[in-house]
């Protein structure tokens, strides 16, 4: 009988690992969940990681309001499946409270102010670990990340001072007020999570598979037509046959010429494709060089 | 398709970078908008060439010093096999992020220059990789072109790199003659070395044989989290969950249960949604035991007649990884496979050097990036193994109680009973 796992499978294994750790280690942990793929399949390591039993922490979604209606109706049909507490963390309320000033014009993004939402989120619910889908070979700055990642009391990340991380021994050790975000999918790469969202039939929303819808073409990238998104003079929308290779804020994630319908073809197109996923599709990280690095270092994803 | 991990270690400007870009180029898993944005910086910067290791270098601050920081992981994937690489940078904090990335390593991939030869920090990854049982060593001997491909040259850096190698740990010994710029047996056979019979690196990486390196013979699993669902259905299951730390467990074995020492029978193993008929390494499962026994996190599954240490007095290499030195004395948080204790340090026996292999028994601390052997007193009893013949229950980290950072990572020498 062959007792070697397939690299899925050893995936998997060490991602279920780091579940359960942080499931035994924290008082409070809460797992990001914004309906895409990769939290998709994070939500099924962690149905998978204590089954018979339910999934024992809630699960929060950092919403910025502007929202793909399919990907709100899968969240909140997964939830009501597992029987979580969902906590929405919303932008619009921080907005409206003054913590952060909406950006204005027609590219005005909330990507940026999603990082005061969750932060603040973090401090009212008290969570000491914060499960996110990151991957490490999603960016360069994401590269460096650990599997637990410390933040202090301002939530910041400090990539020049990371605690070693060795073997599978994880230190969670932190002080009040100080968090650690979790990342159990730091070794898939996009073609794992595909494979992944294959073999294993994880549900995903129908944004990932080919439709039609009306999208406008801005900066190279083909932006889903809605009442969110801002117009510019000379911007005419176009009826294209698209899918999404990423979800996110739906004014700076991008969708991609496809005709791919079902999961075997959007594998094919993965595994061929010469663009990475959100160089492809995502404004947001397009900003410079250290885009990501940045915004991480305040507190983001 | 397989999982392989290597650790990659380097000096200073040998080409390490380099050849991990060569390896991502030619596998095909550098995508277009990663090459435009290396290309348009090399252009900004003034190179006159395309700078791979601007693809690996992901902080601001390494790419304005034009050093590598941290360790970085890399993926990539041929038909055979997936690969995550752990990039560790060669000069600063080198044993820290050396040791870092060899913990999880299956293989560790040195580079030398063919001009220069074995360096010292060649000597030092090497010992390394033997101190955290990497089962596996290449020494890539890079800028062949720049010794116009001479085998003599070639030859001459194995033999002395051998000769070293005889006095450590290490199992698998294999020597390649590269070109990272220009891609000599990095993916394809060179025509400029046709006095080398052997594989090309990627050949290697997609053949050597690791299915043995994984230890199948010593049961163990420490329980990690108690899964007790309470729930109409499922109202009497108590499910131990964990990772199989080594060895094969199947319903109807013996356990022994540390450290109560009770012993009971294994009635199923779980993974999600049903029983399976068995577990071994790396795999992530649920026991369920036909005997009610008090069992929480931290204690351990094993067979009645192969069991671990149990024990307070360990014997240990130490790598130390700060600048607050390790003393005779101090006390530390240990985290050793899924238990918490705390250890003093009785004895500092010595530190070793890790370039001449010379043991300094003179010494009282350890500071950053040394690596010495230490008895060590802990407030429970751990349930340990040599780590030489089990990495799980041989590891554990050293966590300063002040500060709560990472100082130190420990690998049992031995133990002994009490």
């Amino acid at each position: 009988m062959p007792t070697q796992l397939s690299h899925l499978e050893a995936l998997e294994a060490e991602s279920i690992h780091i579940i359960r750790e942080v499931a035994a280690e924290f008082e409070r942990p809460v797992l990001l969940f914004s309906g895409g793929k990769d939290s998709a399949v994070m939500l099924r390591l962690a149905e998978k990681a204590f089954w018979p039993a339910r999934i024992p922490f809630p699960v929060m979604h950092v919403d910025t309001g502007h929202n793909f209606d399919e990907v709100l109706e899968y969240r909140d049909r997964r939830v009501a499946e597992l029987d979580l507490q969902l906590v929405v963390a919303s932008v619009q309320a921080s907005i409206d409270a003054g913590r952060v000033v909406e950006e204005r014009g027609p590219r005005a993004s909330r990507n940026r102010l999603q990082t005061v939402t969750l932060l603040d989120a973090i401090t009212e619910h008290g969570y000491d670990a914060v499960f996110g889908g990151g991957r490490r070979d999603e960016e360069k700055a994401r590269a460096k990340e650990r599997v637990y990642s410390f933040r202090d009391e301002f939530g910041q990340w400090d990539p020049k001072n990371q605690r070693p991380e060795l073997w599978s021994l994880y230190n969670g050790r932190h002080r009040k007020g100080e968090h650690i975000r979790v990342f159990p999918l730091s070794n898939w790469t996009e073609l794992d999570i595909w494979q992944y969202i294959a073999t294993d039939d994880v549900e995903i929303p129908s944004i990932y598979y080919a439709h039609r819808r009306p999208v406008v073409r801005r900066d190279g990238m083909l932006l889903a037509v809605t009442s969110y998104l801002g117009h510019l003079d000379g911007e005419a929308p176009e009826d294209l046959l698209v899918r999404f290779r990423t979800v996110g804020d739906a004014t700076c994630t991008g969708a991609v010429e496809s005709a791919a319908g079902s999961i075997a073809d959007v594998i094919a197109e993965v595994a061929a494709s010469r663009v990475t996923e959100r160089g492809e599709t995502r404004a947001d990280d397009r900003i410079s060089e250290a885009g990501m690095e940045d915004r991480k270092r305040e507190g983001y994803f | 398709m397989e999982l392989l991990r290597f650790a990659t270690a380097g000096s200073v400007d040998d080409g390490k970078s380099t050849l991990i870009g060569r390896l991502l180029l030619e596998t095909k898993q550098i995508f277009e908008d990663q090459l435009e944005a290396v290309e348009r910086t090399s252009r900004d910067r003034g190179f006159d060439y395309v700078n791979l290791a601007l693809l690996t270098d992901g902080l601001r601050a390494e790419r304005e010093q034009g050093i590598t920081i941290d360790v970085a992981y890399r993926y990539f994937a041929t038909p055979r096999r997936k690969f995550i690489i752990a990039d560790t940078p060669g000069h600063t904090q080198y044993t820290r992020n050396m040791v870092t990335g060899a913990s999880t390593a299956d293989m560790a991939l040195v580079l030398v220059d063919a001009r220069k030869g074995v360096l010292e920090q060649s000597r030092r990854h090497a010992v390394i990789a033997s101190l955290l049982q990497v089962k596996h060593l290449v020494l890539c001997v890079n800028k062949m072109d720049l010794v116009d491909f001479d085998e003599g040259r070639f030859d001459e850096i194995c033999a002395e790199f051998t000769d070293f190698a005889a006095k450590l740990d290490i199992d698998d010994l294999a020597f390649i003659p590269v070109s990272a710029l220009l891609g000599d047996n990095v993916v394809s056979h060179s025509p400029s070395t046709p006095w080398y019979e052997g594989p090309t690196l990627l050949h290697h990486l997609e053949h050597v044989y690791i299915g043995s390196d994984r230890n199948l013979i010593d049961a163990r699993f420490p329980v990690q989290y108690v899964i007790r669902p309470m729930s109409h259905d499922h109202h009497d299951y108590r499910g131990y969950a964990g990772q199989v730390a080594s060895g094969m467990f199947r319903p109807g074995d013996e356990v022994l249960v540390l450290p109560s020492g009770f012993t009971t029978s294994i009635e199923a193993i779980d993974e999600y949604g049903g029983p399976v008929e068995e577990a071994y390494p790396p795999m992530s499962v649920s026991v369920r035991l036909a005997d009610d026994l008090d069992i929480s996190r931290g204690d351990l599954l094993c067979r009645p007649n192969n069991a671990p240490v149990v024990t307070q007095d360990v014997d240990a290499m130490i790598c130390w990884f700060t600048d607050r030195p390790l003393r005779e004395g101090a006390v530390y948080a240990v985290k050793h496979t899924t238990r918490s204790a705390r250890a003093r340090v009785q004895h500092l026996h010595y530190r070793l050097d890790v370039n001449t292999l010379h043991r300094d028994d003179q010494q009282h601390s350890l500071t950053m990036n040394d690596v010495g052997r230490v008895s060590l007193r802990t407030t429970t009893p751990l349930f340990v193994d040599e780590y030489r013949r089990n990495r799980a229950t041989g590891s554990f980290i050293l966590v300063d109680e002040t500060n709560f950072e990472t100082v130190g990572a420990g690998m049992v020498l031995g133990a002994t009973a009490p």
